[in-house]
């Protein structure tokens, strides 16, 4: 509790009357808005996750007990799409995380110039999705007129095409260098609020740089990494404009992940009951983050 | 904080080589959208500039439309989100209750449920509603997406501003409204400005919902470069002047606001 809000106390009784009644009918609006935006689509998935229901098809319509569900466990597709959902969340991960916090420590030592290389080093994370994806597989990974081909060539290597060959780990790095400048921001404040009197101290005690790194650094850093993680993950498991614009869930189901299987279901083949069970697993997986997530931040929250 | 000179001179190597590694797609871009369709397929950096791709994309009459479209989505979706935010994160700071924090942990859980868990339902309403390719329903979309980011800086910057300032106002006769317009909002300008810019930068950059809910009327920036995706339309220099203009307006933005940015993208979790 901190000082600043406790106004109440020091309102004469019918100014206290006031704030009680008004205070609600504020926050009243908001939370009508949030809970129907949550409510209704939610139970709405819920529902047709247990229809027969094909916008192409009106005659099959009716109760269809677990058959979507038990449709989609027995379909390859759904498998590999959670397969690759989970190896595109745990790359990127590794990637803008272990990048993210050696960056954070690069940035937080005086260098010429260091304020302006931080800006550029964050810009990707303000770059729309569908122009970064478009940029990287035309003007970057394309085999024949990208850099990364002319540079291949250079050497004297086979050119590679990226989405062809490797299509997870293009989206992958794709994706990594979207959320890399978010992680190096969210790290850098958190190295910045580092206590310099502990390092002052361990420096005298003589503790090496690594030893400084590995011991005071790295476990401040602990809480920071693991709100980077978790607002993360929320957002790559469901991860559709880069795999959309890029290849489309291909070639074959290569870069098909939940959220594109999702879409394929709904929209392409129009099999409402299906995709509304798919909808279900995501959000089901997203829960399970999102209720770590939600206990870190409560632990930090002062009303 | 001192350090030796070997350190400084590898922070300055793998600082900047970091910077330039990152920037380099974005700049590759900028340079390419200069270059001729010709020149834009072979990777070199000498090259004749011309501003023609930037002319054909405006050539494009639908160029305009697309850019007003992500213009009036994003700061329609931004003030409705701030109507319904101010409010609500004044009473939150200034009067809570026993409900405030449960009321702050829940509006920040409803950000958790994944988009792709509600296409279908929020596709048929807004199919059944007329909502499909409308301007107003992405509007409402990207205002209760934001909704909770919103109230939380909002909630944090208000907690920030000492109440014996409030507290004279009261003594002068200041009401509820008028405490709010006349005390609160000039002292928490910056405050309200960066959550606003903060909110214009994730709706303008938001592409789930304007791929899946627009398809020509409607269609923001984002929708507009997805469309050179087609393999028939592989136009190097002009996806580079479309996505150039596209990308930099937001670019400048997110500059300004990077402080700001940390706080409501982690509700204040890590500072």
């Amino acid at each position: 509790m901190s000082t600043t809000s406790t106004p109440d106390a020091t309102l004469s009784g019918s100014e206290a009357e006031a704030t009680r009644k008004v205070g609600p009918l504020l926050v009243m609006p908001s939370v009508i808005v949030l809970l129907a935006w949550m409510i209704v689509p939610l139970v709405m998935t819920l529902w047709f996750s247990f229809q027969y229901y094909n916008l192409v098809d009106p005659t099959t319509r009716g109760f269809a007990g677990i058959d979507n569900y038990a449709y989609l466990v027995t379909d390859p597709d759904f498998w590999v799409s959670l397969e690759n959902t989970l190896i595109l969340l745990v790359a990127v991960l590794v990637i803008t995380v272990g990048l993210g916090t050696l960056l954070a420590v690069v940035f937080n030592l005086p260098f010429p110039g260091r304020n302006i290389a931080r800006v550029l080093a964050i810009s990707p994370f303000f770059v729309m999705p569908t122009v970064s994806a478009l940029i990287w597989k035309n003007l970057l990974m394309h085999p024949i007129y990208g850099v990364f081909g002319a540079l291949a060539s250079t050497l004297g290597l086979p050119p590679v095409d990226w989405f062809a060959q490797f299509p997870l780990a293009a989206v992958i790095a794709i994706v990594s260098w979207e959320w890399l400048p978010f992680a190096l921001l969210i790290l850098l404040t958190a190295v910045q609020s580092l206590d310099h009197e502990q390092r002052e101290a361990a420096r005298m005690d003589g503790a090496g740089p690594l030893a400084q790194f590995f011991f005071i650094t790295l476990p401040h850093l602990s809480r920071a990494i693991g709100v980077v993680i978790m607002i993360e993950t929320i957002f790559l498991l469901t991860v559709f404009a880069e795999i959309f614009v890029t290849t489309s869930g291909g070639p074959g189901n290569a870069t098909t992940n939940l959220a594109f299987l999702i879409y394929a279901r709904a929209l392409l083949q129009y099999d409402i009951g299906g995709a509304s069970a798919g909808g279900v697993v995501a959000i089901v997986l997203a829960n399970i983050v999102a209720f770590f997530l939600v206990r870190s931040i409560a632990r930090r929250l002062e009303v | 904080m001192r350090a030796t000179p070997l350190q400084r001179l590898l922070s300055f190597i793998f600082g900047w080589g970091a910077a330039l590694l990152l920037f380099f797609p974005i700049a590759w871009m900028v340079l390419t959208s200069f270059k001729s369709e010709r020149d834009a397929t072979s990777p070199g950096l000498f090259f004749a500039p011309s501003l023609d791709s930037y002319r054909d994309v405006f050539a494009r009459a639908d160029y305009l439309s697309f850019a007003l479209n992500s213009v009036v989505i994003s700061v329609g979706g931004t003030v409705l989100a701030l109507l319904f935010a101010i409010p609500a994160a004044y009473a939150m700071a200034f009067h809570p209750t026993h409900r405030t924090r449960g009321t702050l942990l829940w509006m920040l859980s409803t950000k958790m449920l994944p988009p792709v868990g509600v296409l279908v339902p929020i596709y048929l309403l807004f199919r059944t509603a007329g909502l499909l390719d409308s301007r107003s329903g992405l509007v409402m979309i990207y205002a209760l997406m934001n909704l909770p980011i919103v109230v939380w800086m909002l909630f944090t910057f208000y907690k920030e501003v000492p109440n014996e300032i409030l507290e004279a106002g009261r003594m002068d006769g200041a009401k509820t409204a008028g405490e709010v317009w006349f005390l609160l909002l000039p002292l928490t300008l910056p405050g309200v400005a960066s959550t606003g810019l903060l909110s214009l930068i994730l709706c303008w950059n938001e592409a789930f919902w304007s791929l899946n809910l627009t398809s020509a009327g409607a269609a923001p920036l984002t929708a507009f470069i997805a469309s050179f995706s087609s393999p028939e339309g592989l136009f190097f220099a002009k996806l580079s002047a479309a996505s150039t203009m596209a990308v930099a307006p937001i670019l400048v933005f997110g500059w300004f606001s990077q402080r700001q940015l940390v706080q409501g993208l982690t509700f204040g979790a890590v500072k």
